[in-house]
């Protein structure tokens, strides 16, 4: 019998029709890891935050291990603090065989990223990014446990006027001071509409927008200054944080309080620079619930990991991204993107670290369950002060004097 | 708003703008005589930031104290750059001196950030937080510091140029190359002890902005646009040019933050960069080249 090729061609296809419809599968062990591509500022004006959002990945495994979560195999994308770069990593990461993406601290750089995972369908897992419209593109592989601009606001507002009750101490007036880049912009364009629907006790008397690079802010100072406020209302990034108050003590203005709504004033470098003219501020942030159990796991596994550097937001929400995606993977009990996707879709993780009821998201992929904290700077250590059933320690205010430190 | 605040402002502004006139001057006088454009200026800057901060944490001088051996780092870096890497690209085009100086510029950012990572990195002196105060006028001690320091660092350099015999040398090979040749100046030592003399500036503008500002090792591309800024609008070549440029840019930025907005400080100082390209290209002080 002769065996041409349109012979076997035809028993190949017929092959492939038997196996296709045959009871008997075959049996495919599911993937022991998830290969996930972790887009962060690494190197660039960000490096710092990058960098520190990172070190989280050291003890995450072990944590997952313990809560019967299996292990993901993290692959490095570096966005040089830079848009173009992150796009283009995220990209390359696709390329070399990421089956989900989680990043990437800045809202610009995410916005970005957000566009080639949707394009990929790759699901994203945001850590850290606040600007609105991220979640609000109809976006099906996009998801975000990192509270938005108008949360962040709306529940510094809320905690604030808890503050304030709590302390006996309000102030009359506060110039607004905002870094000048997406973020800042973003907490800014919400500021004043959030604003409205609260009874706050001050008004604001000037906003002061500046460079997100800026070598010296003595200028900013001096003009808030002049306007006698009571207050400073800021959204800041670290180095700007610590340039503004070394000129609030050069310039002999101590606020009655800073009120800081973002990054730095909080930050372990802040803290250690300024030694105890650091202290005082208190900081509106998305943070950690410490009376959670993993949060108190997450602290005790960093600072065996870390012992000169304290947990903060970039920690917490680079681990609840990728908890987020251990979860999802052990759900979907496959690599494929679109399962992925729908077991993200899906997340109710109870036992989690950041304030509220746990992770979970909404139709547009955001988890607008979440809560942010009121953490005061004392003593070289940051404490939370509100709200009351996620806090462990009382406000104070107003600040001490700086020349009275 | 009150007067006494464009007073503190300005104040301020000259004050720094000083201690940029010192970094910019070593651009100029670098470009005056070797006619090369140095692209890594403000790279070089971050790295004299650098040698200040470890020197500091060593040793708990002042950085005004430091800033002596510190220029004295950079002159023999400078010396070595120029003698063994510039040297063979004097007569290259200028896109292979660009080429060439970019990556001098990168190799030291990327060490800089292996070395010391990316975090903003600071000192802490006695005065670090003191101000001094006359009536309404309130003025950072650090800078008045690292302002008198650039001021006497300028000077001595004004007066080496003028009154020395290896300064008359030096200007001998800006004014004619050829000439220098024939007279029998070893061109090729001069030329290196004079990139040595601009990058001692710089050693010395970043010992005193140490004292002023912390440092991170991107900043200084940031450092290298200003410094073009500052010799272009005082005239590039022209020392006396660059600490007027340094002085001007000072207060326009301080003064267009106060009066407009802060986030705008920059456009203030390119606005100003603008007018003096259309008006008066050579710059402030510089010379026109004929032809």
């Amino acid at each position: 019998m002769s065996f041409d090729r349109r012979k076997f061609n035809q028993a190949l296809a017929a092959a492939g029709a038997l196996s296709a419809i045959s009871p008997v599968g075959i049996v495919r062990a599911q993937p022991k890891t998830l290969k996930v591509g972790l887009l962060l500022p690494r190197s660039g004006i960000q490096a710092g935050i990058g960098q520190d959002c990172y070190r989280v990945v050291a003890i995450t495994n072990g944590l997952l291990a313990g809560l019967g979560l299996p292990a993901l195999e993290i692959m490095n994308g570096d966005t040089e603090s830079n848009v173009d770069v992150a796009r283009s990593r995220a990209e390359r990461l696709i390329g070399e065989g990421a089956q989900l993406l989680v990043g990437a601290f800045d809202s610009g750089q995410t916005t970005a990223i957000a566009q080639v995972a949707e394009q990929r369908g790759i699901p994203l897992v945001i850590n850290i990014a606040a600007a609105p419209p991220i979640t609000e593109q109809g976006y099906k592989f996009v998801f975000r446990n990192f509270p938005t601009a108008p949360m962040i606001l709306g529940d510094a507002f809320a905690n604030q006027l808890e503050v304030f009750a709590s302390t006996g101490v309000s102030p009359k007036s506060v110039v607004f001071m905002h870094v000048n880049d997406t973020f800042g912009q973003a907490m800014q364009k919400g500021f004043t509409g959030v604003m409205s629907k609260f009874t706050m006790p001050y008004k604001v008397v000037e906003t002061i927008a500046y460079d997100p690079a800026a070598r010296d802010l003595s200028v900013e100072v001096a003009k808030a200054k002049a306007t006698g406020a009571e207050a400073l209302v800021m959204v800041s990034r670290l180095n700007d944080a610590i340039l503004i108050t070394r000129e609030l003590v050069k310039q002999r203005w101590s606020p009655q309080a800073v009120l800081s709504m973002g990054p730095g004033w909080y930050e372990d470098q802040y803290l250690k620079t300024l030694g105890k003219l650091g202290d005082g501020p208190i900081s509106f942030v998305p943070w950690y619930d410490p009376n959670k159990k993993l949060a108190q796991q997450l602290e005790a596994a960093h600072h065996k990991a870390y012992p000169e550097i304290s947990l903060n937001t970039n920690h917490v929400y680079t681990f609840e991204a990728l908890l987020v995606a251990a979860d999802a993977f052990k759900r979907a009990g496959s690599t494929d993107p679109k399962a992925l996707a729908d077991a993200i879709r899906a997340t109710d993780i109870k036992n989690n670290v950041s304030p509220g009821p746990g992770i979970l998201f909404n139709a547009k992929g955001q988890n607008d369950k979440l809560k942010n904290s009121a953490i005061q700077n004392r003593r070289g250590k940051p404490v939370t002060v509100a709200p009351k059933d996620a806090a462990n320690a009382k406000p104070e205010l107003p600040m001490t004097p700086y020349d009275k430190r | 708003m009150p007067i006494e605040i464009y007073l503190n402002v300005a104040a301020s502004g000259l004050l720094t703008g000083l201690v940029y006139g010192l970094m910019a001057l070593g651009l100029s006088v670098i470009f005056g005589v070797v006619r090369v454009v140095n692209f890594a200026h403000g790279e070089m800057m971050t790295l004299a930031m650098y040698v200040t901060l470890v020197l500091f944490s060593a040793l708990k001088l002042d950085p005004l104290v430091l800033l002596v051996p510190i220029a004295a780092v950079l002159f023999v870096f400078g010396y070595l750059l120029q003698a063994g890497l510039i040297n063979p690209f004097i007569n290259r085009p200028e896109h292979s001196q660009f080429m060439l100086l970019v990556a001098i510029a990168l190799i030291l950012v990327n060490a800089q950030l292996i070395v010391f990572g990316p975090d903003a990195q600071g000192i802490r002196t006695s005065y670090s937080f003191d101000s001094f105060q006359a009536g309404p006028l309130i003025v950072d001690a650090s800078k008045v510091y690292a302002a008198l320091a650039a001021l006497v660092v300028a000077a001595a350099l004004f007066a080496f140029f003028r009154f020395s015999l290896l300064g008359k040398s030096i200007r001998a090979c800006a004014d004619n190359y050829h000439g220098a040749l024939v007279v029998g100046l070893n061109v090729k030592h001069l030329y290196a002890l004079t990139f040595g003399i601009g990058a001692a500036c710089v050693g010395a503008a970043g010992a005193m902005l140490m004292a002023v500002t912390d440092v991170t090792p991107t900043i200084g591309p940031a450092y290298t646009l200003l410094a073009f800024v500052i010799v272009i609008t005082g005239g590039l070549g022209s020392m006396a040019g660059a600490l007027l440029g340094g002085l001007l840019i000072g207060l326009t930025e301080a003064l267009g933050g106060v009066l407009f907005t802060p986030s705008a400080k920059s456009m203030f100082a390119f606005g100003l960069l603008v007018l003096v390209l259309l008006f008066r290209p050579q710059g402030i002080l510089g010379r026109k080249v004929a032809g």
